[in-house]
């Protein structure tokens, strides 16, 4: 098999995959370009309600225990091991935000403490119950950046 | 309108608030039990990541600390007078108590706390205070072992840390193979676990002084164990470390294994220079 081969296969397979999967990409698959992750996980526009919830849960996004968020003021503890995400879509465009949110280690560096929440790029010993999980689902990640996309 | 300028105000103090949270990191305090003076401070050892080591007290809201100023309002103390009462008590088929052998503890474990982990020659392991009352229960009383965090072990361990209150943690790393479980528990340390993947270091370290939600995270010192909870009681320090990992969606180590036994090491050595506050109030 030479290179030209193995490279359609990595490239190719996948997408077939995904495809016969209801167009959802799987988190191995996902395509990092420079400018981020363009193509949505499931092609299914983003919900800014559920991604709103999925941001506050703590089970899920939990994402106010390191971020400030200003427009969810009337949530108490707000954390700051992150930075404040106040106006984070003039910051980044939507697939950045993608990006950020499906692997922050693709866009800061190996040493970020943010989790990857659409990655199986995890640390040892994962509790069994949610081995081979991402934290947060295909969908989950679309609505959380089509919330995201409102911080103005 | 009124209304809205108002909640908008409110909602800019509470921004400012945690900004201020931010920077505000340990307070500049001292923390002085029954009068005598804690070493909260440290210039730290070393090869340590930071100059100074800062016992968690400081980074407590005020209420909290001010229980840990006086040994009566301490409810961690109620603990150690269990523990002192476990001290004195005959156990085991040779009819003996600690004291049988030690006597007085505010003279024979003054001190004493503070140096451990130690080397254990006989299981070419370390050894802390919890294992070696297992040791003196099964080799010198013919009682049975503690299992972890039961029958009177972290109230007999917090009793016997408290004769070293205000002592200074020193290790002696060169005692049998002790460097190389330092070496152990430091991977341990920097290893990140669980789907959130996160270390100590992640938390303890490069986001030491933040807040995530309501909690400022302190160096995760281990000079005031066992500590006091507000939320759930005495705890050992075993139990600590295993809920920290287990927060990083981790299935966790057991009690006194070789890991944890190695980051024990490891962690108490980054203390180095602190006094024993045992038992210290945490929420
Ligand atoms: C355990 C901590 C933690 C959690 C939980 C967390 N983040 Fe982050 N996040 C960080 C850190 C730290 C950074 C800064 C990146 C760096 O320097 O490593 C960051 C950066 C970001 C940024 C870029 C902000 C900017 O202005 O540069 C965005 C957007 C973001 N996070 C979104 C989220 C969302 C959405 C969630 C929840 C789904 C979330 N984060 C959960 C720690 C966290
Ligand atoms: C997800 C974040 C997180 C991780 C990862 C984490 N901790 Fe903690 N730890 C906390 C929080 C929050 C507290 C309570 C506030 C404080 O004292 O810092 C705490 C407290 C502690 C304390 C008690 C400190 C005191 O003064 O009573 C110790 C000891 C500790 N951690 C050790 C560790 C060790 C060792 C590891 C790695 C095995 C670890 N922690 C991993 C969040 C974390």
């Amino acid at each position: 098999m030479n290179w030209r081969t193995t490279i359609t296969a990595l490239v190719f397979v996948p997408c077939l995959v995904a495809g016969a999967a209801a167009a959802e990409v799987a988190p191995n698959d996902v395509a990092f370009g420079d400018d981020g992750v363009s193509v949505s996980l499931t092609g299914v526009q983003g919900d800014v309600e559920a991604g709103a919830a999925a941001f506050k849960d703590r089970g899920l996004g939990n994402c106010l225990a390191c971020h400030a968020n200003k427009d969810m003021s009337k949530d108490l503890f707000h954390g700051n091991v992150g930075p404040s995400l106040d106006g984070v879509a003039e910051r980044y465009d939507e697939a950045m935000l993608r990006e950020i949110v499906i692997n922050a280690k693709q866009v800061f560096t190996s040493e970020t403490v943010m989790p990857g929440f659409y990655s199986l790029d995890v640390g040892k010993d994962v509790v069994k119950a949610r081995e081979g999980q991402t934290i947060l689902s295909a969908q989950q990640v679309e609505d959380v950046v089509a919330y995201l996309g409102t911080l103005k | 309108m009124t209304k809205r300028l108002m909640t908008s105000g409110l909602a800019l103090a509470m921004l400012l608030a945690g900004m201020v949270g931010s920077r505000a990191d340990p307070v500049d305090d001292t923390l002085v039990i029954d009068g005598q003076e804690m070493i909260s401070r440290a210039k730290a050892p070393e090869g340590h990541p930071f100059d100074e080591v800062l016992s968690g007290w400081l980074f407590r809201e005020g209420e909290t600390r001010a229980l840990e100023v006086d040994s009566f309002e301490n409810p961690g103390m109620l603990a150690v007078e269990e523990g002192e009462a476990i001290w004195n008590t005959v156990e085991g088929t040779a009819g003996k108590s600690c004291a049988s052998c030690h006597d007085d503890a505010s003279v024979s474990m003054k001190g004493i706390a503070a140096n451990y982990p130690k080397w254990d020659a006989d299981s070419k392991k370390p050894i802390n205070i919890e294992l070696q009352i297992n040791k003196c229960r099964t080799e010198n009383m013919g009682a049975e072992a503690y299992e972890f965090d039961k029958g009177g072990q972290r109230e007999l361990t917090a009793f016997i840390k408290n004769q070293s209150l205000g002592v200074p943690v020193q290790l002696d790393l060169t005692q049998g193979d002790l460097q190389s479980w330092w070496e152990k528990g430091k991977d341990v340390y920097y290893t990140r676990t669980g789907q959130l993947n996160l270390s100590c270091a992640s938390c303890h370290e490069a986001s030491m002084g933040k807040y995530i939600r309501a909690d400022h995270l302190s160096q995760g010192q281990v000079n005031g164990f066992p500590t006091y909870r507000l939320n759930s009681g005495l705890t050992s320090l075993h139990n600590r470390f295993r809920g920290c990992i287990r927060d990083t969606r981790a299935e966790f180590p057991k009690a006194f294994s070789d890991e944890l036994m190695a980051l024990e090491t490891y962690v108490t050595w980054r203390g180095t220079g602190l006094s024993v506050e045992t038992p210290s109030v945490r929420q």
